[in-house]
């Protein structure tokens, strides 16, 4: 039997004091796509960037393809990856911000090439092209050689998405994608998302957008105060969410 | 006739009694007596200064010209730009390496780094300058082996080894190194976080990220003082003057020591300090140009634009 793509269990973080995930346990299966959803500072953000190790979790294992993430596990105790092995790791995971981080002083083009040629050594001329067929891929080959400023939220989406395909992952991280986009562009954004769903990509989403989790979503996860109140298949969550916490949250939403 | 179209047209044309709309603006500025009055006051001062300036019998303007391509002068000429891009060079890698000691995680870095800023930035360039050509006073010899008083591979006599140039060389530098780590630093902060992260979370290692995604970004925010900081060691190379450090007022001065002419010639030296200071300005401008790509507009116009503007007359109205 293969492993799940994310395995999560007991995982603990905190800032300082503060707890912020109070025992997170999830399995993702392969080409699922899970959407979590949950209130402001209920722990989404720190949940997915401890995926992909830019948290360390102060307990508890992550693992990703089944492959412990962060660590060395021997005799039960665990020490922190060499370098090299933590970034092989991440290259395999693509991360998409609610804010894009695109690099600004590369155009859109070389944005997409930027991982390849920096961490997969692939030559200039052999990045230029699959940059330039992930570009078309996300409709913006005409837009390849604009700067990220030149480009709508969007568009500068899109290519975010473009960039962390290009690294060929197996697990996609998307952090509130289409958040900080004017509502006429989220669309566009969530056309992309849901043709790479398609495609056969394991997806963890961290979104408001309850018509992609329902329409998109295999599985629904509804986080509140750092712990998972609830999950199941999206449109049972949805239309009778169990918790009096995901009613309130919903109703809201909704 | 239908009563719309008609209204519809009075909107476009021109009505009988109101203005004409298609026709362009037709604003009378008002006069402004101030302006025009301290134009031409300053227009005034400028060609009396000139004037006297050029008449002056003083001056010896004679003798200007004849020492502004003299050999020597040259020589003293190269010797300020020799010192001047090394010292640059130095100091900023230095400058670059001790904002990054100032960042790093490690106590022991961040506080050799802070010192070393912290002594340097407080005691006068003069007196460093002075301390490196006098260092054989407190080191007279120099040698590779083991430290803490352990035996010596090689040795060399200090004196032999810090020349004038040297010691110009090491305090300029070092003490350029000192501000240059602040302006990196500077720099280095106004990167977004979020650009190391995305960069992280493609792979990348954390010296790749500094090179390929964190520094070009810095260098906006780096390239323009640090440009001021060149044009500053242009001028602050003088001060190597006290340790015979050959350069073009040392030689300036040597002259006029000989044949008295000292006005005459700390004017040609001046007027190759401005040469040198308008070149690195133009120089400035390009870089600057350079490192704004993809953040569109952040320098005003082209050079010429920049000069054309301030050598236009009246400006218009605002
Ligand atoms: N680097 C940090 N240092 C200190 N506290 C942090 C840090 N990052 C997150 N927190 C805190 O952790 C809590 C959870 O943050 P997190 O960003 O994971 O929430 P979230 O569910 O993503 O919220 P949002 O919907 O607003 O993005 C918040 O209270 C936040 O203030
Ligand atoms: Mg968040």
């Amino acid at each position: 039997m293969t492993a799940p793509m994310v395995r999560c269990q007991r995982l603990r973080k905190s800032f300082g004091r503060i707890e912020v995930l109070r025992g997170i346990d999830l399995v993702i299966e392969r080409g699922q796509v899970v959407c979590v959803v949950g209130p402001s500072g209920s722990g989404k953000s720190t949940l997915l960037r401890c995926l992909n190790h830019l948290e360390e979790p102060q307990a508890g294992r992550v693992y990703v393809d089944g492959e412990l993430i962060g660590y060395d596990e021997r005799d039960g105790r665990l020490r922190p990856l060499p370098d090299a092995r933590l970034r092989r790791q991440r290259e395999s995971i693509g991360m998409v911000f609610q804010r894009f981080h695109l690099f600004p002083h590369r155009t859109a083009l070389e944005n997409v090439m930027e991982g390849l040629v920096a961490v997969k050594g692939v030559g200039t001329a052999e990045a230029r092209k699959r940059a330039g067929d992930l570009l078309d891929r996300v409709g913006l080959a005409d837009r390849a050689h604009h700067y990220p400023a030149q480009l709508s939220g969007g568009q500068q989406q899109r290519v975010a998405i473009a960039r962390s395909l290009a690294m060929s992952p197996k697990l996609m991280l998307f952090d509130e994608p289409t958040s900080a986009l004017d509502p006429e562009l989220v669309g566009e954004v969530l056309e992309v998302m849901k043709d790479l769903a398609a495609s056969g990509m394991t997806m963890v989403v961290v979104t408001h957008e309850m018509g992609f989790a329902r329409e998109v979503g295999d599985h629904l996860v509804f986080m509140d105060d750092g712990l998972i109140i609830e999950q199941g298949p999206p449109r049972e969550v949805l239309a009778a969410p169990r918790h009096e916490r995901t009613r309130a949250f919903l109703s809201k939403v909704l | 006739m239908d009563r719309t179209v008609d209204k519809r047209d009075a909107a476009a044309g021109p009505a009988p009694d109101g203005p004409d709309l298609a026709q362009p603006n037709r604003i009378s500025h008002p006069l402004r007596p101030g302006r025009w009055l301290a134009a031409g006051v300053t227009a005034l001062v400028l060609v009396w200064l000139g004037w006297t300036i050029a008449v002056n019998p003083n001056l010896h303007w004679d003798i200007v010209v004849d020492y502004q391509f003299d050999r020597v002068i040259l020589e003293g000429l190269w010797v300020t730009i020799q010192l001047t891009v090394a010292s640059m060079l130095i100091g900023v890698v230095l400058g670059v390496a001790v904002a990054l000691m100032q960042t790093s995680s490690s106590r022991i870095l961040r506080t050799g780094a802070m010192a070393y800023v912290w002594f340097f930035r407080g005691t006068p360039l003069l007196v460093q300058l002075i301390f490196w050509f006098n260092i054989a006073l407190i080191f007279p010899e120099i040698g590779l082996g083991v430290p803490f008083g352990g035996p010596k591979l090689v040795t060399w006599e200090t004196n032999t080894l810090v020349t004038g140039f040297v010691a110009a060389l090491l305090g300029l530098s070092i003490n350029e190194g000192a501000y240059m780590s602040e302006i990196v630093r500077a720099g280095l902060r106004a990167v977004d976080p979020g650009q190391q992260e995305a960069a992280a979370a493609l792979g990348m290692s954390r010296s790749k990220i500094m090179r390929r995604v964190v520094l070009p970004q810095a260098m906006r925010i780096i390239v323009p003082p640090t440009g001021n900081q060149f044009i500053s060691m242009l001028k602050t190379t003088s001060l190597v003057s006290v340790i015979a450090g050959a350069d073009l007022l040392t030689v300036a001065q040597r002259l006029y020591l000989t044949n008295f002419e000292v006005i005459a010639l700390l004017i040609v030296a001046s007027i190759w300090y401005l040469v040198l200071t308008t070149v690195a300005s133009v120089g400035q401008h390009h870089l600057e140009r350079r490192f704004s790509r993809g953040f569109g507009g952040t320098v005003p116009g082209t050079l010429r634009g920049r000069i054309g503007r301030n050598l236009r007359f009246t400006g218009s109205a605002r």
